[in-house]
């Protein structure tokens, strides 16, 4: 149950696995969450780090998508809290990156007013939000007709479009569900290097669901690995590589031991 | 610029090609009646026939009675739209409303319109809107049931992404929900426009009429005149599909995402 009507919660104890200056943006505790008949999770805790990004990787079906849709609020718990640095979630901004753009975006508003679309929500007017929308556009480099429809741009145009939707708020969170599984794999590339000059840039906290290791890997600063359902953190593994991270990375010893030991546990997770 | 005469011959050819069932048709419709292959009181001249339609659309009095059947169909079709779309919108919006009202929508989907006409005359008497009035009711069925439809299957990942940016449910709706109904809205409309005009020219032939293209017809009919019969026939088949062709285009401006 969620408690409402308080701006504030108590703010939890961190948990053990949180050192140094790093501090906890969003803090999940004691989270139970039952489907048919089945529990999901169960007295699942976790922290995600502050200005970090942090990837969900797991077997299928351990809910990794569930686990971020029950965070951002998009579907409901059973019991259990969700905090954003002692915040409940109708007090924070969060931005959200669906996994299909084509059924994610408006057809029916061109690009600019896709992306105000959050703006408008929010009562900003007219002139204001189209500044914004300028000012974001041109702070990430960004050239894409914004005056066409979403079915007259590339796949990845419309990803980077949902993308910038999800920014112009100036979320404290960005959730991306797997942002690049519809995608073909050169513009993989081309969004996975654009996300990363948001997250350098903005310093925003970012939690990414990802079905493939090798990129979990190397967009994360943890990679959080899931066992089977009922859910529980089978480890998180820190990789504090640093950016912008390039094909080189992928070749480094860091980044081979790191991916190794992550496939290693999740193996482990899988044949149990 | 001047179309040189080798655009036009082109232009000319792919015209022809374009409408080469139309003309085939034409010709053996011209063959059947020179050669007599069909008792020829029953099959008039094909040209005869369109000359007919001409004449009787520019001189005589076809005209007010395609204006009748127009006026009656358009009157028909906005009562069904104004009726079947919020009430479509509401009970789709519901999945349990729907499915307690799903028998009696499929019953009466089934049930043809036309076997309606006593009971609807019983009602509303046997002036003309007794007959708009059963058109409208097939109408607004066909209606109801394409926006129903279209708003339990809309999107739910788009209502999800309003969602999360905070949108309050009535800038849901009007916003998202609207938007993602009017492509299977549309199909309705045209689906019922269509429809409306079936009733309409059933209605004008038996339900006591004196004016309209169904009486038309069937005036042509009784006195053995069968290029008006025809002529009216064929203009009748213009006034729909030209509603057709009409829906078409603004389901082609409004829906263009589809």
């Amino acid at each position: 149950m969620r408690v409402q009507g308080y701006d504030f919660m108590p703010q939890p104890a961190p948990l053990s696995t949180i050192t140094g200056q790093q501090t906890a943006h969003i803090t999940v505790r004691s989270l139970t969450k039952t489907f048919a008949g089945r529990d999901l999770y169960r007295d699942f805790n976790l922290d995600i780090l502050k200005g970090k990004v942090t990837c969900i990787f797991g077997p299928n079906g351990c809910g990794k998508s569930t686990l971020l849709n029950t965070i951002s609020g998009l579907i409901p718990y059973d019991s259990g809290s969700i905090s954003f640095e002692g915040k409940t979630l109708d007090r924070v901004t969060i931005g959200y990156v669906f996994q299909n753009y084509r059924d994610a975006l408006f057809p029916w508003l061109k690009a600019i007013d896709n992306i105000e679309y959050p703006l408008k929500v929010m009562g900003v007017s007219k002139s204001e939000r189209d500044r914004r929308v300028r000012t974001l556009v041109e702070s990430f480099n960004i050239q894409i007709d914004l005056n066409r429809y979403p079915y007259q741009l590339s796949g990845g145009q419309q990803q980077l479009i949902s993308i910038l939707r999800a920014l112009i708020t100036e979320p404290d969170v960005l959730f991306l569900d797997e942002p690049f599984s519809a995608l073909d794999f050169e513009t993989t590339l081309f969004i996975r290097d654009k996300l990363q000059e948001i997250f350098q840039s903005s310093g925003i906290t970012m939690v990414m669901v990802s079905h493939d290791l090798e990129e979990a890997v190397f967009m994360a600063d943890r990679v959080l690995l899931l066992t089977k359902s009922p859910t529980q953190i089978a480890e998180e593994v820190d990789f504090f590589s640093p950016r912008p991270r390039t094909p080189d990375t992928l070749a480094s010893a860091d980044f081979i031991s790191t991916k190794a030991h992550c496939l290693q546990v999740f193996q482990a997770e899988v044949r149990r | 610029m001047a179309i040189r005469p080798r655009q036009a011959r082109q232009k000319l050819f792919s015209l022809l090609l374009f409408n080469a069932g139309t003309i085939g048709v034409l010709a053996i419709w011209w063959i059947a009646w020179r050669l007599e292959l069909i008792n020829p009181t029953l099959f008039p001249d094909p040209f005869a026939t369109l000359a007919t339609l001409v004449r009787s659309l520019f001189g005589g009095d076809l005209i007010q009675d395609f204006g009748f059947t127009l006026y009656r169909t358009l009157y028909a079709f906005a009562i069904a739209s104004v009726i079947a779309i919020p009430l479509g919108v509401i009970i789709g919006a519901n999945r349990k409303v729907y499915q307690s009202f799903e028998f009696l929508i499929d019953f009466f989907r089934s049930t043809p319109a036309t076997a309606m006409f006593p009971l609807f005359l019983v009602v509303f008497g046997i002036d003309d809107f007794s007959k708009i009035a059963v058109a409208a009711f097939a109408g607004s069925l066909v209606i109801f049931f394409n926006v129903a439809y279209g708003v339990m299957n809309a999107k739910k990942t788009r209502v999800l992404a309003a969602k999360i940016m905070g949108a309050p449910r009535w800038r849901i709706f009007l916003d998202v929900m609207f938007f993602e109904t009017l492509p299977q809205t549309f199909i309705g409309l045209r689906t019922a426009v269509s429809l409306t005009l079936v009733v309409i020219i059933v209605a004008e032939m038996f339900v006591g009429s004196t004016n309209g293209m169904g009486h038309r017809i069937i005036d042509a009919q009784i006195i053995y005149d069968m290029e008006q019969m025809y002529a009216s026939i064929i203009a009748t088949g213009l006034m729909g599909y030209g509603l057709n062709l009409i829906f078409l285009s603004l389901e082609k401006r409004f829906v263009h995402w589809m």
